[in-house]
């Protein structure tokens, strides 16, 4: 994948297994987010293929973004159902799942908000309902809580890791914080400055029920260690 | 509403004492600047003639800057389309931006007859450019994140005009308006002065009768339209993008 004549992303190889909870680790520049991207047919890579199993329909695939992102001009009910919308279905259906898909995230008593009333956390709440309304095999998320204020983001990590439990769907997760990624998935993947490169490929030895007590157990701080470590190299 | 009221009456009302005192105490010639109170007078005095003639130039105006709104969006949704297509044609776009409109409401008049149809392509004209410029200007900046978001469920290139660049640009829409509705008024008295009626027609005549203080009144109503109707968009922005943009969010 070339971006402005740099290599971003060049001789990588990765599986990832349906159902699995994978980090993707690595400083800025890295290609987290191209490889996001080019899994998600948004950008096609010059070279070389990326081929998911079973062949659904791309429909499967939902994205988060950095920040939420919503219309700022629709509320949070509308926001939601946003994705059912383009993909044509009617408005008593996208109305029942983006309720569904709202309640999961603890939205229901702001469906007639706007977005500009809403606080950081309840946006991003929203963008998650967003991508959860189509009921999606495969979650990619692009550093969804940088932009959080650490307790929100606790909070919104424990949501998205009973979300994925609950859904048994496979959740791809880009992002820079080692605590994040130790917390939250079940496999990491480092890679390296130069892109492409996967210096560690790890699945992580943490209990699958992850909450507040966890994050200052000795186990998450070991495999904080060794993600850290590999970055640094 | 207090608020924003007061302060701007403020200098109003001492601009006008000191003018009247100025003439008053004779240290301006009236046959060059009225006092107030004439022109006070001479609006009420002439109270039908000028409200007729304000009725016309109102109609004028926002017939052109109508036809500008609907053209000037039409055309930005038209350059958005390919960066050709903006390549190829936006620098005549520029050419409604630059065109000396003094020099060409001859030719209007010749085109389009003695008659309002010449004052509403002159405001057109004058009117259309911040428009087109403003409008495109937003649905480009359209959020990429956004636009992968409509790729990703397949949302076809008119869906996504239709819900996220133009509701997008709205902002910037309304920015074009603004400016628009101020230079429609120009155009359309500029157009009357070549092919006749309304507000011009009343300074025409008052100018070679020495009626300084009716050519006041008229210039007077010709800047209160112009802030009507500036004041119209503002409504309309504040309606439509109260929910939503920060610029309309009350403090």
């Amino acid at each position: 994948m070339f971006d402005n004549q740099h290599v971003v992303i060049a001789g990588m190889n990765l599986q990832i297994d349906s159902g699995e909870f994978l980090a993707v680790l690595g400083p800025s520049g890295s290609g987290k987010s191209t490889l996001l991207r080019m899994i998600a047919r948004l950008a096609e890579p010059d070279s070389g293929t990326i081929r998911t199993e079973p062949n659904g329909d791309r429909f499967q695939t939902a994205y988060v973004f950095q920040d939420a992102h919503l219309l700022p001009w629709r509320n949070v009910l509308d926001n939601a159902a946003l994705p059912l919308e383009l993909m044509g279905k009617s408005r008593i259906e996208r109305n029942e799942k983006a309720r569904r898909a709202l309640e999961q995230v603890g939205l229901l008593a702001a469906l007639d908000r706007y977005p500009a009333q809403l606080s950081g956390g309840m946006r991003m709440r929203v963008s998650l309902a967003r991508a959860l309304v189509t009921e999606p095999r495969l979650l990619l998320l692009d550093e969804p809580f940088a932009a959080l204020d650490e307790i929100t983001r606790f909070h919104l990590d424990v949501q998205l890791r009973e979300l994925w439990q609950r859904r048994g769907m496979t959740v791809i997760f880009v992002t820079h914080s080692v605590s994040e990624a130790a917390f939250l998935a079940n496999r990491a993947v480092v890679m390296g400055r130069s892109g492409g490169a996967i210096k560690l490929d790890r699945i992580l030895e943490l209990p699958s029920i992850r909450n507040n007590e966890l994050r200052s157990d000795p186990r998450l701080g070991q495999e904080m260690r060794l993600l850290l470590g590999a970055i640094e190299e | 509403m207090k608020k924003t009221l007061l302060p701007p009456l403020i200098p109003f009302v001492l601009l006008t004492l000191i003018a009247e005192f100025l003439v008053r105490q004779g240290f301006v010639r009236p046959y060059l600047v009225p006092a107030p109170s004439a022109v006070l007078r001479a609006m009420i005095d002439s109270r039908v003639e000028l409200v007729h003639a304000l009725l016309s130039t109102s109609a004028g105006s926002l017939a052109g800057f109508a036809m500008s709104a609907l053209t000037g969006i039409a055309i930005a949704v038209l350059l958005s389309t390919s960066r050709g297509v903006q390549r190829a044609f936006y620098p005549y776009a520029i050419f409604f931006q630059t065109v000396p409109l003094i020099a060409i409401a001859p030719l209007l008049v010749i085109w389009f007859g003695f008659g309002i149809q010449t004052v509403i392509a002159s405001a057109f004209v004058a009117s259309v450019f911040p428009v087109i410029a403003n409008t495109l200007s937003g649905i480009l900046s359209t959020d990429p994140p956004l636009r992968d978001l409509f790729r990703l469920y397949g949302a076809s290139p008119l869906v996504t005009l239709f819900k996220l660049r133009l509701p997008a640009a709205m902002p910037q829409v309304f920015t074009g308006l603004r400016v628009s509705a101020g230079l429609a008024v120009i155009g359309a008295i500029v157009g009357e002065f070549i092919a006749g009626g309304g507000l011009s027609s009343v300074v025409d005549i008052a100018r070679t009768q020495q009626r300084i203080d009716k050519v006041f009144a008229a210039v007077l109503l010709a800047s209160l339209l112009g802030l009507g109707l500036f004041g119209l968009i503002n409504l309309l922005s504040y309606l439509t993008l109260r929910r939503w943009h920060a610029s309309e969010q009350t403090q």
